[in-house]
């Protein structure tokens, strides 16, 4: 582990998440009819703390949902483990609402892909946008970030490793590991 | 948490505690799929069930055909009476020919007992069974399972009645089983013609006091009362059970305040259970029928989910 | 048949010879037993000190024919007895049309000598059709060849029915064999009434239907002071009660079978249908009653109730399944790792259960004893040889069998019927 470059600590991650807010109010002209939905498991946590840097600033909440996304997955018969499914928590009605789609990581952009699937299938939103702690690079599909905590060019056999207290019990940082 | 590794949903027998609990977690997100406005997933798609049922059955058949649509499999379906696969005509054989077909999974029902085991035995799709003879139904006890668990949020050290004719019951065999792995006591109440022998080794009380019963119970799993009994003199008479084992208002008095009335469905009212019983506070057999599209949405996604491997996550 | 055996130990149901023989037989019939026989216009055989046991004799075998020459033959069911080292074989009348009349009777007879394997003797109908209601013409049957009458597949039900077919059998001096269950009480239990029918839910058939019949078909024989003969005993119940019966004088024989002795209900929890048998398989607590009553002499005699079915029958689901399993080419494997290796049955014990007592309740005057004057059939066993029962060697024309990949210790080397070499194991 000592030897895996570290990509952001816990102040950068804590800043970009905060810059990400600035940049979200900036573009949607206030909260109005703004909406946070987390793709599990790290993308809600980051939904969350999004949601915490926008009320610092605005002094608002907005409404923030949790969006499982397992059942959309289109390589379902591929993973070698059965993923476990959970629940979606969104409750509240995302028609014509601006919702941020939030993850960590945007790699290939399937998962993004699949979340927009399911957002569908919730209702139909004014607009959709997507923020991201770290872009790596490598998409696959014509997906694009609204936000974007950190670019980090990688090449295919590394592995952007998001670490945050919530579900990691370690301290927030971004690490890039090798592949042997 | 537990992995799924099993093939095949034959019985409740051959299930860890850990994978019943892993089934009832997972019916509990679809349990939130089945509450959406658009109650689709594309988790199966492009794959097929076969539901195969031998004997009628409109409510599981029902629940399965909507799970799996909800889950966006495609469904064949195939009955076929008892009396036409009389003799010389195989089960294997129609099996065989729907193996054929390139199904992933095969939901079968059958009023022989140890059919759905058979023809796993022989078939390469996943084989679910949806009730054999007086054996089985897994399906049905992970439905009434999953519905206790979310009224009272446990299972263990509950009391549980389970009331009726035991002998020709699989929904009873397949709780009992369940119940008691996952550390809920039982206790079986019905008329001594209609208790198998040697039911206390299955790990049950054994009462002829539905009174008894209905007291120390948190639940009450009531079982259909089969006409047919009467003529085959296991019952007196379908009246004099209605009045020793039915449940009704009066009855219930000495019953704890948060009972739970379950019945697999369908009622005989005014035999086993009264209507007002069945439509009361404590009923919670509508509960059940909802949750069964859950469960079985868990199943089918268990079973036809895993097949090789590639990176997980970032490959996303 | 003239042949002449060398090198023989003998075994009869009184004792087990030390010393090798050889045995010499001629027109069918054994004229001379003496340590060493030279003779030169016959063929010979020489055995190398294997156990010569007299011919054996299956009390109850399902030959199928007529009716359903796709389950068994006459010609098929003969080569599977001679493999099991069976020499004589009765065969039970519950064929389409049923051997209720002389004429099927001379048929089948006619029939077996056309295949010239193995002594066939049809046991006819006690009730025409086994209905269970009108008496066959017992003196033409019994003229006709048949030694026994039985319904067997079904009880004769009615108890003056079969009050008044005692009373018959008995002045026509035929034997009656009962298949002893109470059909109500049975009630078309598929399975043992017990823990494992609980477990695996299937349709329960209680012992009591097979004690019940045996103590009223015990109380008939009282009564009447006459013969009965019951078929596949299977409960250590039934074997108190004829305990009970013989230590009275009461003149009743019995039978068990060899999966009775081997398997109990619990084996049904793999849902082989091959184990659906009547009477089915019975607790552990039954087998051993079985086994120690097969010991002690109150089970008479052994007998395979071999009961051939089609795999298309037989893959209908344990409901709908018709009962029955091959027996005639395990019954000796079984007879020597189940009884002999447990020191259940001495070799002896063995050629009188097989052999001796079964000729003896038939009247076979002739059979059943290796010695000077008797018919020249013989069973040639190699109890030490190892060998593995596999579907593709079975010589019957039905595979229902659940011993299907199981190991023997004790093994037919060659059977020999009147005079006749009918099976030499290729086997090596």
């Amino acid at each position: 582990m000592n030897n895996v470059p570290k990509i952001m600590d816990k102040e950068s991650i804590r800043r970009a998440l905060m810059r990400i807010a600035h940049e979200i109010l900036e573009k949607n002209k206030g909260t109005e009819d703004l909406c946070i939905i987390g793709i599990r498991t790290r993308g809600a946590i980051l939904a969350e703390r999004i949601n915490e840097c926008i009320k610092e600033i605005e002094g608002k909440n907005v409404s923030v949902g949790i969006l499982d996304i397992t059942l959309y997955r289109d390589d379902l018969t591929l993973v070698s483990h059965q993923p476990i499914v959970h629940e979606t928590l969104i409750n509240f009605d995302i028609t014509n609402k601006k919702v941020i789609l939030v993850d960590d990581v945007l790699f290939t952009g399937r998962t993004i892909r699949a979340a927009l699937d399911a957002l569908i299938d919730f209702g139909r939103p004014a607009n959709i946008q997507l923020a991201v702690l770290v872009d790596r690079g490598h998409r696959e599909l014509p997906i694009r970030a609204d936000y974007v905590g950190k670019n980090i060019p990688t090449s295919l056999e590394e592995s952007v490793k998001v670490i945050l207290e919530e579900t990691d019990k370690d301290m927030d940082q971004v690490l890039i590991e090798t592949k042997r | 948490m537990t992995e799924w590794t099993k093939h095949n949903l034959l019985d409740i027998q051959n299930l860890t505690k850990e994978e019943i609990e892993l089934i009832l977690n997972t019916a509990k997100s679809f349990k939130e799929v089945s509450s959406r406005d658009v109650k689709k997933v594309p988790a199966l798609r492009g794959k097929t069930v076969a539901l195969l049922f031998f004997e009628n059955s409109t409510r599981t058949r029902v629940s399965f055909e909507l799970a799996a649509k909800r889950l966006s499999a495609d469904i064949i379906s195939i009955s076929a009476s008892g009396s036409s696969l009389s003799k010389g005509e195989s089960i294997l054989d129609t099996a065989k020919n729907i193996e054929a077909m390139n199904v992933s999974a095969v939901v079968v029902r059958h009023s022989t007992s140890g059919v759905p085991k058979i023809l796993a035995e022989h078939l390469e799709p996943s084989v679910i069974n949806a009730g054999d003879g007086c054996r089985a139904h897994p399906t049905q006890a992970l439905l009434d399972m999953f519905t206790i668990r979310e009224k009272l949020g446990r299972i263990e050290a509950i009391e549980v009645g389970i009331v009726g004719d035991i002998l020709h019951s699989r929904v009873a065999r397949s709780n009992i089983w369940g119940l008691t792995k996952l550390g809920a006591k039982v206790t079986v109440c019905g008329p001594s013609t209609l208790m198998p022998v040697e039911v206390e080794k299955l790990g049950v009380k054994v009462s002829y006091d539905i009174d008894e019963v209905i007291k120390q119970s948190d639940v009450l799993m009531v079982l259909r009362i089969q006409k047919e009994r009467q003529q085959d003199n296991f019952l007196p008479s379908i009246r004099e059970y209605a009045k020793h084992f039915g449940i009704n208002k009066e009855r219930l008095k000495f019953a704890k305040k948060n009972l739970l009335i379950m019945h697999p469905g369908p009622t005989n009212r005014g035999v086993e259970l009264s209507a007002e019983v069945a439509d009361g506070e404590y009923s919670v057999i509508l509960d059940q029928v909802t949750n069964g599209v859950a469960v079985r949405m868990a199943i089918l996604y268990l079973l036809l989910g895993t097949k090789e491997t590639i990176e997980e996550k970032q490959t996303l | 048949m003239s042949l002449l055996i060398k090198n023989a130990k003998i075994v009869n149901a009184d004792k087990e010879a030390q010393n090798l023989q050889d045995i010499l037989i001629e027109k069918g019939v054994i004229i001379k037993i003496a340590p060493s026989i030279n003779t030169t216009d016959v063929p010979i055989l020489d055995i190398k000190g294997k156990r010569a046991l007299p011919g054996l004799i299956d009390l109850h075998v399902h030959l199928r024919e007529p009716g359903r020459e796709d389950k068994e033959t006459i010609e098929s069911g003969s080569r599977a007895a001679v493999k099991g080292g069976f020499t004589t074989v009765f065969c039970m009348p519950n064929t389409n049309p049923v051997i209720d009349n002389c004429m099927i009777v001379e048929s089948i007879i006619k029939e077996a000598k056309r295949v010239g394997l193995v002594n066939v003797v049809p046991i006819g109908a006690i009730t025409r059709g086994l209905k269970g209601e009108e008496l066959v013409d017992m003196f033409e049957m019994k003229q006709a060849g048949c030694f026994a009458l039985s319904d067997d597949g079904k009880c004769v039900s009615n108890a003056r029915v079969m009050k008044l077919a005692l009373q018959y059998a008995q002045m026509a001096q035929i034997l009656l064999i009962q298949h002893a269950e109470d059909h109500a009480l049975a009630a078309e239990g598929v399975m043992h009434e017990g823990y494992y029918s609980t477990l695996l839910g299937l349709k329960p058939q209680p012992g009591l239907a097979e004690t019940v019949m045996i103590a009223r078909d015990i109380e008939l024989a009282h009564y009447l002071k006459t013969r009965i003969h019951f078929a596949h005993v299977s409960l250590k119940r039934s074997v108190e009660l004829i305990k009970i019966a013989k230590s009275q004088g009461i003149q009743v024989t019995a039978e068990a079978c060899p999966h009775h002795f081997s398997l109990t209900d619990e084996a049904v929890k793999s849902f082989d249908t091959n184990l659906k048998v009547n009477p089915p398989l019975r607790s552990r607590e039954d087998v051993e009653a079985i086994k120690q009553a097969l010991k002690d002499g109150i089970l008479d005699c052994i007998s395979t109730d071999h009961a051939p079915h089609t795999p298309e029958d037989k893959e209908a689901g344990f409901d709908l399944a018709p009962f029955g399993m091959i027996g005639l080419e395990t019954a000796v494997g079984l007879v020597c790792s189940e009884l002999v290796q447990q020191k259940i049955l001495s070799w002896p014990q063995v050629a009188q259960k097989m052999s001796q007592r079964s000729a003896e309740i038939m009247g076979l005057k002739t059979k059943g004893e290796i010695k000077e004057g008797m018919d020249g059939d013989l069973t040639v066993i190699d109890a030490e040889k190892e060998w593995e029962f596999k579907k593709e060697m079975i010589a019957s024309k039905s595979k229902n069998s659940p011993f299907i990949g199981r190991k023997f210790k004790g093994c037919v080397e060659a059977t020999i019927c009147g005079g006749k070499i009918v099976y030499e194991n290729q086997v090596v």
